[in-house]
């Protein structure tokens, strides 16, 4: 059996005669016999080696793909060396939320430098040191918007399926109307949108780009959303931002997403992050942590927890979220990853994305893949297949090739990332060819 | 120290990506106008940056790190060499179901094997956190109760030791909380429990151990007051590094439970994150469950979703490389190491508390589980020195302090969980340096409520942070 | 601690000014006191109806929020939004620094005088 415990027998021994008692089972008398466990119905431990071992067996009948297409809401992003040296080192990994400033100012600058760089990626005036994930982030988001005479949450139809399925679990928990817009040609169905907006409508949220890929007309939705009264959320890619039009130029009183992007693996979906920045107005309803800088009482620069007041530690029931953690080490990835990218870089990174879609998108054109939607889109698009999307699939599969995604019987969501050399676009190109017979 | 910004500098940048080698498009949509400020420096700089900001973080590398109720447990090694296979690391979560049978066959292992821990007969990773757990299974407990057309229950009974995401939970689920009062001796006070039950009860709240350490006596009646009056009973696995392997939560009436892996299961917390809060459940809870459940037939694993389920509380799978770290634990420890490390985190604290009676006051005397409270109420009255100028003093000895000021129940309230993975020689360490504090404060009370001295910064002025609130350096 | 001879005062910490037929309603040099720095307040907002011993605001320090009741029933008419910018008035001056002003006042709770009330304050003190 493997074990972390540090003391031996002798000593365990020697601590339980200084407690006066006579063996381990006195600590647990307060426990009813009838229910104490017997063995557990576990195999035994292993050595290191062994545990490794099966672990990596595991791991062995995973399928890793070099050539990826496939996004959705994980896209396969380089992601520079100096990203996972930063984040493996031990002191961040092994601290525990930051209570106590004096000793924690490491991880605290950390995240207000993290929050610096959200309000600059996406224009908003204050960041959270963010939440779980994108989807757990919008749906946060709607939570906020609520106030005693706006209970209703408009979800566009074109928002990713799992943060839709996200806001609509916690529109349940909290008994918020949820109400989704349909799509109309890939984008959210304006008019559907203005007849279901009124005095009762707490915040609209949308995707920049949307699920399909496509941006929209944002600053129209936004209009329309204010001319209510209601708050305006929107989900943004961040790779995207270091090109396009930012959520706080688009009017958005709330922009979250997901981090994932900022230099996280795909690990089969998870820990990612979730970003939430905010107009000022709202800074005092933003759920979780939040640093702030201050001085020590020799005046020197620190930071630490702060407007904690909002929060379920001393708010306990009347808090509006109860979340008392945030993906610290992830916001750290992304934060050296906006440092490591810089503005050139990620800019860069975005124009790569984009150069590449438009790329791929004309090249499938030519061999019968048409869009499905003519609406201009960023590093994502739909296409029609030829034959099911379902055996492109599979057929590419066996060709180490990760296709778009399936949507339909006979549709396909593709991405593209940096990581897609024409090398590779030509090569699915050719494959595709031979799947359709063509 | 110098913010990352303050160090950045017109022109200096790394390449990173290569030049594109398509044709470039001219993008026809809305474009940013505002400037994007981000580092401009060189990857030397970057990296000295974060040595240095790693050199003012104190983790459980860094030194004992007794945290009441956060089980600063060693954070093993192999555990993150498993996180970081390829096979793992780089698997696309929407890839089809038999490119990923290894990401199946890590999530069912861990549901069967966290589920034997604690009694219960399925599991979801999608929580990423205890309270997110929480939350998850306040929600299977309201859609329980809707399908039985029970609409009525909608009180969530939680007593005053409990953590202040208990209530926090309970409302995000849209319950209301009837708050109960603990007995003198720590326990939940039955009386009190019994009035508190009734028609319009779903369930209880239960942390148990509790907050003091106490593991409940009462524990078997508790749960059947709560189930006569037809609720249910959610228990908080946050201490459940206590009795894992002694016994099983669902052998003692409950329900429902989250766990933290991220405190039982030795995953590290990463500053704050991530963690991961999986929520198990009896059979009659199942058809909620959030996510995907995991079938297996003719040896091939795929995925469905629970006929009932609440929907998704967060994307795909949850915090699926926390899940490969706590897996890897149990593999290690396996049947006789999951109990020897309850047993020995228990030891731990009694062996604390014994050496430290003598001098500090302890609230609930007697045998505590794997940690244990004391108050500095009289040190208060008597030295003016506060449960905070004492552990702001530990941080000068280098010792993280424990929590402060939880429970709420106890006054001047420090909160100490050594955990298993300690050594005699720290524990022995730690002690005297907690009986020297104390001996300092009696004769010098001013010069402990001056610490800490020796860290980078004194104690932060949380007042003027708070009044006006800088969130983000201004370029 | 002085109260104001001129102010009435409520058993949960709130003086009340009387101005025709609206209140200045405010919280006590006491409660104050008791609470600490404040860091924040919340506040109604104009229409909003407040009722007699049921919370209209609360306030915030560093690690605690404390509702402040409402010893009036009846309909707000200004909020002393000061107050957002600068939650140190109420600790500087807590009986200038008044939170709300109701009008259309239909119930009003048995008020203490300055001198009842700071036998009541005594009474909490420990």
């Amino acid at each position: 059996m493997g074990s972390y415990v540090t003391s031996t027998k002798k000593e365990q021994e020697a601590m339980l005669h200084e407690i006066g008692l006579s063996g381990f089972e006195d600590f647990f008398v307060q426990i009813p016999e009838n229910v104490r466990a017997g063995e557990l119905k576990l195999p035994e431990g292993l050595s290191e080696m062994e545990a490794l071992e099966k672990m990596q067996s595991m791991a062995e009948k995973n399928k890793v793909f070099h050539s990826i297409f496939r996004g959705a809401g994980a896209y396969n992003h380089y992601i520079p060396a100096i990203v996972k040296s930063v984040t493996s080192k031990e002191e961040f990994v092994t601290a525990y939320t930051p209570y106590q400033a004096e000793i924690s100012q490491g991880v605290l600058q950390s995240i207000f430098e993290y929050q610096t760089m959200i309000c600059e990626l996406t224009g908003m005036d204050v960041s959270n040191a963010s939440v779980y994930d994108g989807a757990e982030a919008a749906a946060e988001a709607t939570a906020m918007c609520r106030d005693r005479k706006r209970n209703k949450v408009l979800v566009s139809a074109c928002a990713n399926p799992e943060t839709i399925q996200v806001i609509k679990t916690y529109c349940f928990g909290n008994n918020m109307e949820f109400l989704p817009i349909p799509e109309k040609d890939g984008k959210t169905d304006m008019e559907k949108l203005e007849a279901l907006l009124d005095a009762g409508t707490a915040c609209f949220y949308a995707e920049a780009p949307n699920f399909y890929g496509i941006i929209e007309d944002y600053t129209a939705l936004g209009e329309k959303v204010h001319e209510a009264g209601a708050k305006y959320i929107l989900g943004c890619n961040p790779i995207s931002l270091g090109l396009l039009r930012t959520p706080a130029e688009y009017g958005a009183d709330v922009a979250v997403g997901e981090g994932q992007p900022l230099g996280m693996e795909l690990s089969f979906g998870g820990p990612y992050l979730g970003f939430m920045a905010a107009t000022k107005e709202m800074m005092r309803k933003l759920p979780g942590r939040i640093v702030g800088e201050t001085t020590d009482h020799e005046g020197r620069r620190a930071f630490v927890l702060t407007l904690q007041a909002r929060e379920q530690h001393i708010r306990r029931e009347k808090a509006s979220s109860n979340i008392c953690s945030n993906q610290a080490l992830c916001a750290m990835t992304a934060a050296v990853y906006l440092s490591a990218m810089g503005e050139s870089g990620l800019r860069q990174a975005a124009q790569l994305c984009i150069s590449k879609s438009h790329y791929l998108q004309a090249e499938l054109e030519k061999i019968g893949f048409a869009l499905k939607y003519d609406g201009p889109f960023f590093h994502e698009f739909v296409t029609k297949t030829p034959v099911e999307a379902e055996k492109i699939e599979k057929a590419l599969m066996k060709k180490g090739i990760l296709s778009g995604l399936p949507l339909g019987e006979k549709e396909m969501l593709w991405c593209t990332t940096e990581k897609n050399t024409k090398v590779q676009m030509d090569e699915l190109i050719e494959a595709l060819k031979e799947v359709c017979g063509a | 120290m110098k913010l990352i910004f303050e160090r950045s500098k017109e022109g200096r940048n790394l390449s990173i990506l290569p030049s594109c080698d398509v044709p470039v498009y001219t993008p026809e949509m809305p474009l940013r106008e505002k400037k994007l400020h981000l580092p401009q420096m060189s990857e030397n700089e970057l990296s000295r940056h974060y040595t240095e900001l790693a050199k003012q973080t104190h983790g459980v590398n860094d030194g004992f790190y007794p945290l009441g109720s956060c089980t600063m447990k060693y954070n093993p090694k192999v555990n993150e060499s498993a996180a970081a296979l390829p096979g793992f690391a780089k698997v696309h979560p929407l890839q089809p179901e038999e490119t990923v049978q290894g990401c199946l066959e890590v999530l069912k292992t861990a549901e069967e094997e966290l589920c034997e821990i604690t009694g219960m007969d399925g599991m979801t990773f999608q929580p990423a956190a205890g309270a997110h757990g929480e939350y998850t299974g306040l929600l299977l407990i309201k859609a329980y109760f809707e399908k039985r057309g029970e609409t009525n229950r909608k009180k969530i009974i939680v007593p005053d030791s409990a953590h202040g995401t208990n209530p926090a939970s309970a409302v995000m689920a849209g319950f209301t909380i009837v708050n109960i009062p603990s007995a003198p001796d720590g326990c939940v006070d039955l009386e009190k429990l019994r009035e508190a039950v009734g028609e319009d009860t779903a369930g209880l709240m239960l942390t148990n151990p509790n907050t003091l350490g106490l593991f409940d006596k009462n524990i078997l009646e508790i749960t059947e007051i709560v189930h006569e009056a037809g609720g249910l009973c959610y228990y908080d696995g946050a201490n459940l590094n206590a009795v894992m392997g002694q016994v099983r939560p669902g052998d003692m009436g409950f329900d429902v439970i989250h766990l933290n892996l991220h405190k039982t299961f030795s995953t590290p917390h990463g500053g704050g994150g991530p963690g991961s809060g999986p929520v198990g459940c009896k059979e009659i809870l199942k058809e909620f469950l959030p996510g995907i459940r995991i079938v297996e037939k003719d040896g091939v694993l795929s995925t469905e979703k629970a006929e009932n389920s609440i929907g998704s509380v967060k994307e795909f799978y949850g915090n699926f490389l926390v899940v490969v770290k706590a897996l890897t634990y149990i593999l290690v420890l396996g049947k006789e190491g999951i109990p020897e490390a309850s047993l020995n985190a228990v030891l731990n604290a009694n062996y604390m508390m014994k050496k430290l009676e003598d001098l500090y006051d302890m609230p609930y005397p007697g045998i505590c589980m794997h940690e244990f409270v004391m108050s500095l109420e009289k040190m208060k009255h008597e030295k003016g020195v506060s449960a905070m100028d004492i552990a702001k003093s530990l941080l000068d000895y280098g010792i993280h302090p424990p929590t402060m000021y939880f429970p709420l129940i106890v006054h001047e309230a420090l909160m100490i969980e050594p955990t298993e993975t300690e050594s005699k020689e720290t524990l022995d360490e730690a002690i005297a340096v907690f009986r020297e504090i104390y001996e300092r404060a009696v004769k010098d009370p001013q010069d402990v409520q001056n610490s800490p001295k020796k860290t980078p910064i004194g104690r932060p002025d949380e007042v003027q942070a708070a009044r006006k609130p800088v969130l983000r350096y201004e370029f | 601690m002085k109260h104001p001879e001129e102010l009435k005062y409520s058993k949960s910490h709130e003086w009340v000014k009387e101005e025709g037929d609206a209140a200045y309603i405010g919280i006590t040099d006491f409660a104050q006191d008791a609470l600490g720095d404040l860091v924040f307040v919340n506040l109604p907002e104009v229409g909003d109806k407040v009722e007699v011993g049921e919370p209209f605001a609360d306030v915030e320090s560093v690690k605690a929020v404390s509702d402040v009741y409402s010893p009036v029933t009846g309909v707000v008419l200004e909020i002393n939004e000061e107050l957002l910018d600068s939650p140190e008035k109420i600790n500087e001056e807590p009986y200038e620094a008044w939170f709300i002003k109701v009008g259309e006042i239909s119930e009003q709770e048995e008020y203490l005088t300055a001198e009842e009330y700071e036998e009541h304050a005594n009474s909490e003190e420990i």
